[in-house]
């Protein structure tokens, strides 16, 4: 797995994030801003960027954030706003063959939105290397990070992102992310019964929850639509996949 | 206990609690083996989860977003490069807002 060779593979993921990093700055920024107006200092904010690593759930929880600090609270409604991670580790968690066991735990770490969909897009090419996924995530923490933390110690709004059409900027990528993924018709009926039942479920219901409604409502017309006897890989492909998954679920028995 | 103290500890929560739900999917399939329609779930996962994330933004915020949701799909089909979809997409975004 030398070719092309790690840094070429590792920079090849930071190219691809680069989008999404000028997308990520002055929203960071704007979460500095928002943290700092809640007596977060500069330290806080960039320890929660570092160690939560999640914009949703940042975003929410300083919104919440008063005095005294509703402490059980913040910390439910960041397990709620980040329950989308198990659907998406489930489905990454199959090509991590590649990754040893610290790699694949910390991959876990930085799995953002935008690295997770980098990372399953990548694997509709070609199986997923390390390096690669940590120059996408690799960076994408590092961007994040500092801008909360440039934007804390400014400690004013820099203004709003929507002014900009940044906070598009984040949806255009997913849009881009998606058109990847068609395979045809049956990928349109997923696609639109994911996207009506998360924007009905936004609307009829608080917090995060229709990011699960809406995957596992396309996920059970996936599962409808599927025909077993279209399922038909090659014994060797087989073999490979479940390799694969062998070595993928290796990863999780630590 | 003193505020800064609480505010540490609030924030290892949040820490503890999201990292929680990023190794959770790991244990989840665990011994699982993945064929016939728990692959087509899978297969499915990343698209259906991926469109629900936006789906607020591009069908319940306002016309400029679902137009320009449209038009940046479009350029997404024509395989541009992404840098220049979503270059296109936030462009049609900033025009269609500024529109009376």
């Amino acid at each position: 797995m030398n070719s092309p060779s790690r840094s070429a593979a590792f920079r090849s993921g930071v190219f691809d994030i680069l989008p999404v990093l000028a997308a990520a700055v002055p929203i960071g920024l704007l979460w500095g801003t928002l943290a700092a107006g809640k007596g977060f200092t500069p330290f806080e904010a960039w320890l929660t960027s570092a160690t939560v690593f999640a914009g949703a759930a940042q975003f929410v929880a300083v919104d919440m954030w008063r005095e005294p600090v509703p402490m059980l609270l913040i910390v439910v409604t960041t397990f709620i706003v980040n329950v989308r991670h198990l659907l998406m580790g489930a489905s990454l968690q199959r090509h991590l063959g590649n990754f040893s066991r610290p790699g694949g735990l910390l991959a876990m770490f930085l799995m953002t939105d935008e690295s997770w969909a980098f990372a399953e897009r990548k694997v509709l090419a070609e199986p997923l290397r390390p390096a690669y996924y940590f120059g996408v995530a690799l960076s994408m923490w590092l961007v994040w990070t500092s801008a909360s933390l440039a934007g804390a110690i400014a400690g004013r709004s820099l203004g709003d992102p929507a002014a900009y059409g940044f906070d598009f900027a984040f949806s255009a990528m997913f849009i881009a992310i998606l058109a990847g993924f068609w395979k045809g018709p049956r990928t349109g009926a997923v696609l639109a019964t994911s996207a009506v039942s998360a924007a009905l479920a936004k609307l009829a219901v608080p917090g995060a929850w229709y990011i699960v409604i809406g995957g596992v409502a396309g996920v059970i017309v996936a599962v409808i639509l599927h025909r077993e006897e279209e399922e038909g890989p090659v014994a060797g492909e087989r073999a490979a996949e479940m390799q694969s998954e062998k070595s993928g679920s290796n990863v999780g028995s630590a | 206990m003193s505020d800064d103290l609480l505010t540490v500890i609030t924030i290892a929560g949040m820490a503890l609690a999201t990292y929680l739900t990023r190794i959770g999917g790991l244990y989840l399939m665990r011994g699982v083996s993945v064929t016939g329609r728990l692959k087509a779930a899978l297969d499915a996962l990343p698209a259906a989860v991926l469109m629900a994330v936006i789906a607020p933004t591009v069908l319940a915020t306002g016309a400029a977003e679902t137009i320009a949701a449209a038009i940046t799909a479009a350029a997404a089909f024509l395989r541009l490069p992404m840098i220049a979809v979503v270059a296109i997409g936030v462009a049609a975004v900033v025009a269609l807002r500024a529109l009376p």
